[in-house]
């Protein structure tokens, strides 16, 4: 209480000071004038009587100070002094204030955008409730080499029984058309057990959820909403509960509303931008039937048990599946090693960007590295300079340590301005930057400057500000006073400490800026690479138009039901396809028939002749095509015959299969006429010849060659995820507005949607990788141009430093190209000892990014070679302006200014 | 030359508190003077200190002051004790009393008084 009422006091007075002081000195001057007349009234001169009133009233500032430092916060007064001080010493060297602030903005400033984006992605919990306890359980076959081969529903069964997890939803995201409105829409649908949101803990915003006790076994024709959807489809009517809706031409209805921050955690963007969740049993139609080996649901979410850890719930979960391999030996033969992971739903969200976002978050840390060095280094040199003022403050009594606080203050201004401008940058040109940033990444919407970020910016300016301001501090305090006093400011310091220390840190800057340009130097290469990667097909003039065809629940009620019956209007589709205007040539085929689209199509796959008992059958990329497919996207034909109009349903089956696939698995023989069976959702039973081989194309990834693929016949396999691709001079905006008229001509139900063009998607598929790349590439530079400054600097330091020495040189005849060499070569030794210095961290680092690398080795001597090459060449450009000067130096004139 | 006592920030406010009581509003000079002549010149203080002092007593609510002409006619800030003043100064009297009395006490005792 005494101490709170004596602060108070204290933060009275402290406000009050100015009003007080003025007090104080008043009174004093009254009192003196007093004591004066009083003086001259005894008879005293004038002179004296005012020094003996002096004299007995004692020291008026010290007095004054004393009751400062009594009253107030001395601290914050020293602050204040200081900081003031440093305000001055700011603003009479402009140039040098504004150089650093400036360096510090950008790498304050860049590092917090980075660090935005981490802290959005990486760092903060999923919006669930206990998110850690949330895992997303994936399932191999390593002894096959399948990763993620999905679940059945018996083993989701045994998952849930196991008492691992509070909760498991078996998850598979799927889509529906919604019809009865203006336009069939086709949404993003989940399929979940009825206790996916029981599990994630999360509750409607109206209306419920699911019963998580449902035991449906197929669908529960009741679906839950997002609020995205409510208001696009609904307009946010309220009346929406027990409202019905036709999805897939089946009647639900509609339960519950999510709020509008509940996002669907999946692994694609498709999934995270979920509007419609419906329960499930999996285990009736329209699923097949529930079988250990039917492997459908993609994967599952769970909740681990209450108080149970992710490494006990993994040790349990091994334990598991050793028991489940002994019960069932034939479901899970040995040699395919089945094994189940259970990986943190964030991580399983934001686990394929994370190296890439830790790889920026490390360049752009290193450009504020440089940055620091850069400005201590600035700082060092105007603390040498100020060395006289220093010497006087400390002959008048200043303390070392009020020295050291004082060169603290104005380097701690210096960065906190660097940072606030720092803040303010980001802030104006946040719209901009978010542009930059591919829509591929997860939680993109979550990135914001929020108080973490300002907190991380303030963090990085303190640290700044001690880092950078403590050398030249220290080094300032030490300073040998006479010495100083001596040199009369002849600025012949050269102490040697300081000298040593300036050459560590441009050392330091050049080995830092080595790294980074190595790193930028290896993505570019690898960029470049994959940018020139031959894809085997011609995405030019192509575009691609999605139509769904409903799934109703009940298979008799589906018009499209068999191949037959789709073949009708896919044939239709190809005839007036070829007519619209520009359109030269016409193909259907299956969502996997989309070049580059990330989603994985494998199928089990049986060979003729052979026996995989052991393992179960392999699992290979697997689309369906129509005939005119492969002419359209400009693959060969390399052996036997491409699809045609006769490949019909009434014909046996009939598989196309690339190079690649011929390679692996006939690697002897003519793989035409060879027969496989195709194992789908309904078991193949009849055997399907391959009838020709195609050149590999890279249409599943632009960066892995030889990926084994079987191309379908779609005439004779159905599919409800259609792709329209036509070929020809195309207007990107029309033409999906035809090809929705023409469709709707045929059936209205049916949803035109999400119209792309191959080129676009070639360019889509790299955007990941050309940020990372545009980033460090521009990190790259921007700690180039620092270093090379940096030695600069350091280098016209040198040549101010040795002017009088040099003037001597040459007026004793030196040879003025002996010093040009002299200088330079300062410049070189710092340079080379900073690149070697830098090749043994760039080798470190680029293993560590081996990751992202493609096509060129973390220890690529080429590049190596040409960026140490590049930086000495640098170095050597930076350090010729003042050798050249130091060269030009008139003797007279140098010795004459001493 | 003889040290003149110290006088404790304490006692010195205290004289400030008692000559206020005596003589009624005073300005800063009259009360150096006054101290100083109670005092029989053995206190002799640097009369700058009496102001940080007076600006003290007057945050603390002890006094307070305000403009008034002076015996000649000049303007001068005058203090007087305020009613939390003249308590502070009866306690702070008492608790001088009581420990003048126990030194004093203790001055007297002799050896052979104790049991």
């Amino acid at each position: 209480m005494r101490f709170l009422r004596r602060f108070l006091a204290r933060l009275k007075n402290f406000a009050t000071r100015r009003q007080d002081d003025k007090r104080l000195r008043e009174e004093m001057e009254e009192h003196l004038a007093w004591q004066t007349a009083e003086n001259l009234r005894a008879g005293m001169t004038a002179a004296e009587a005012r020094r003996q009133a002096v004299l007995k009233f004692g020291a008026r500032e010290a007095i004054r100070e004393q009751y400062h430092s009594e009253q107030g916060f001395p601290f914050i007064e020293t602050l204040l002094q200081d900081t003031r001080y440093a305000l001055r010493m700011l603003a009479r060297s402009p140039g040098f204030a504004a150089a650093a602030i400036l360096t510090m903005a950008l790498g304050i400033g860049a590092t917090t955008a980075i660090f935005s984006v981490v802290d959005a992605t990486l760092l903060q919990p999923l919006s669930y409730p206990k998110p850690d306890q949330l895992v997303r359980i994936e399932d191999d076959l390593p002894g096959v080499d399948a990763r993620d081969v999905g679940l059945s529903v018996p083993e989701l069964k045994d998952l849930q029984r196991s008492g691992i997890f509070q909760y498991v939803s078996g998850d598979w995201s799927s889509s529906a058309n919604l019809t009865g409105s203006s336009q069939p829409l086709r949404v993003a649908l989940k399929m979940v057990a009825p206790n996916y949101f029981a599990m994630l803990d999360v509750r409607p915003q109206l209306g419920r959820t699911f019963d998580p006790h449902d035991e449906t076994p197929g669908f529960t024709l009741e679906v839950v909403i997002s609020d995205g959807l409510w208001k696009r489809a609904f307009g946010g009517n309220p009346q929406i509960l027990g409202k019905s809706l036709r999805l897939d031409n089946d009647e639900y209805h509609v339960v519950g509303v999510m709020p509008a921050g509940f996002r669907d955690e999946g692994k694609t963007s498709e999934e995270r931008s979920t509007d419609l969740w419906a329960a499930a049993g999996f285990a009736a139609v329209p699923f097949p039937p529930p079988v250990r080996n039917s492997r459908f649901t993609p994967g599952a979410i769970a909740r681990i048990a209450p108080g149970m850890t992710l490494a006990a719930a993994q040790s349990r979960m091994d334990a598991l599946v050793a028991s489940l391999e002994k019960q069932y030996p034939t479901d899970y033969p040995i040699q395919s090693a089945w094994r189940v992971r259970l990986v943190p739903l964030k991580e399983s969200v934001v686990g394929n960007v994370r190296q890439s976002l830790l790889l920026l978050l490390g360049a752009v840390g290193l450009v504020l590295l440089i940055g620091y060095v850069n400005v201590a280094n600035l700082l060092l040199a105007r603390a040498s300079a100020r060395g006289r003022e220093i010497a006087v403050r400390q002959a008048l009594g200043a303390g070392r340590k009020r020295l050291v606080r004082q060169f603290l203050t104005e380097s701690l201004l210096l960065s906190l301005l660097g940072g606030v401008a720092g803040i303010a940058v980001l802030f104006c040109t946040k719209r901009f930057l978010l542009e930059l940033i591919p829509d591929s990444l997860p939680r993109l919407s979550d990135v914001s400057i929020n108080w973490s970020v300002l907190l991380f910016a303030l963090f990085l300016s303190v640290a700044a500000g001690l880092l950078f301001g403590l050398a030249p501090a220290l080094q300032a305090s030490r300073l040998n006073l006479t010495d100083k006093l001596k040199a009369e400011g002849r600025g012949t310091t050269g102490s040697g400490e300081q000298a040593r220390t300036r050459r560590v840190l441009v050392v330091t800057e050049f080995a830092l800026s080595l790294v980074l340009t190595i790193a930028a130097g290896l993505l570019l290469r690898s960029f470049w690479d994959v940018f020139n990667v031959g894809l085997g097909f011609n995405p030019q003039n192509v575009m691609a138009v999605r139509i769904r065809l409903a799934v109703p629940n009940d298979p008799k009620t589906d018009i499209y039901g068999t191949a037959a019956q789709e073949a009708v209007l896919l044939r239709e589709m190809l005839r007036w396809g070829r007519t619209l205007p520009g359109v030269e040539e016409a193909a259907v085929g299956n969502i996997g028939s989309v070049p580059l689209n990330h989603d994985r199509n494998l199928n089990g796959l049986i060979f003729e002749g052979r026996d995989f008992r052991g393992s179960g059958p392999p699992l290979v990329e697997a689309s369906t095509v129509s005939p005119g497919y492969f002419h359209l996207l400009g693959i060969p034909l390399l052996h036997g015959r491409l699809f045609t109009d006769q490949d019909n349903e009434n014909v046996p089956e009939v598989a196309i299969v690339n190079d690649a696939f011929a390679r692996a698995w006939w690697p002897n023989d003519n793989p035409v006429g060879k027969r496989v069976k195709l194992s789908g959702l309904s078991a193949a039973t009849s055997w399907t010849t391959v009838v020709g081989v195609i050149a590999d194309a890279r249409t599943e990834s632009l960066e892995e060659a030889d990926v084994p693929e079987i191309y379908k016949c779609l005439f004779q396999r159905r599919d409800d995820e259609l792709v329209l691709f036509l070929r020809g001079r195309l207007d990107p905006a029309a033409t999906p507005e035809e090809v929705r008229r023409q469709v709707h001509s045929i059936n209205p139900e049916l949803p035109v949607f999400g119209a792309i063009t191959l080129p676009g998607v070639v360019s889509g598929s790299l955007s990941q990788r050309r940020f990372s790349m545009e980033m460090v590439l521009i990190f790259a530079l921007a700690a180039l141009l620092l270093a090379a400054l940096g030695i600069y600097g350091t280098i016209s330091y040198l040549v101010n430093e040795r002017t009088h020495e040099i003037g001597i040189r040459l007026a004793l005849g030196a040879n003025r190209t002996k010093i040009l060499g002299m200088i330079l070569r300062q410049g070189l030794d710092l340079a080379i000892a900073g690149t070697a210095v830098g090749l043994a961290g760039a080798l470190v680092v680029s293993h560590l990014m081996a990751g992202v690398l493609y096509g060129v080795k973390p220890t690529d001597p080429v590049t190596f070679a040409g960026v140490a090459i590049l930086l000495v060449c640098i170095a050597l450009l930076a350090c010729y302006i003042p050798a050249r000067r130091a060269m030009r130096i008139d003797p007279m004139a140098a010795l004459r200014c001493e | 030359m003889k040290e003149k006592p110290d006088v404790l920030q304490g006692t010195l406010a205290l004289m400030v508190l008692k000559t206020l009581d005596i003589l009624g509003p005073q300005h800063g000079y009259g009360i150096a003077r006054r101290v100083e002549q109670i005092s029989g010149d053995l206190l002799a203080v640097n009369q700058g200190t009496l102001y940080p002092l007076l600006l003290k007593l007057e945050h603390e609510g002890s006094i307070a002051s305000e403009w008034g002409a002076s015996e000649n006619n000049r303007r001068a800030r005058f203090y007087r004790l305020t009613a939390t003043g003249r308590k502070h100064l009866q306690v702070e009297t008492r608790d001088w009393k009581q420990t003048a009395a126990i030194i004093a006490r203790f001055f007297e005792v002799k050896a052979e008084d104790l049991p």
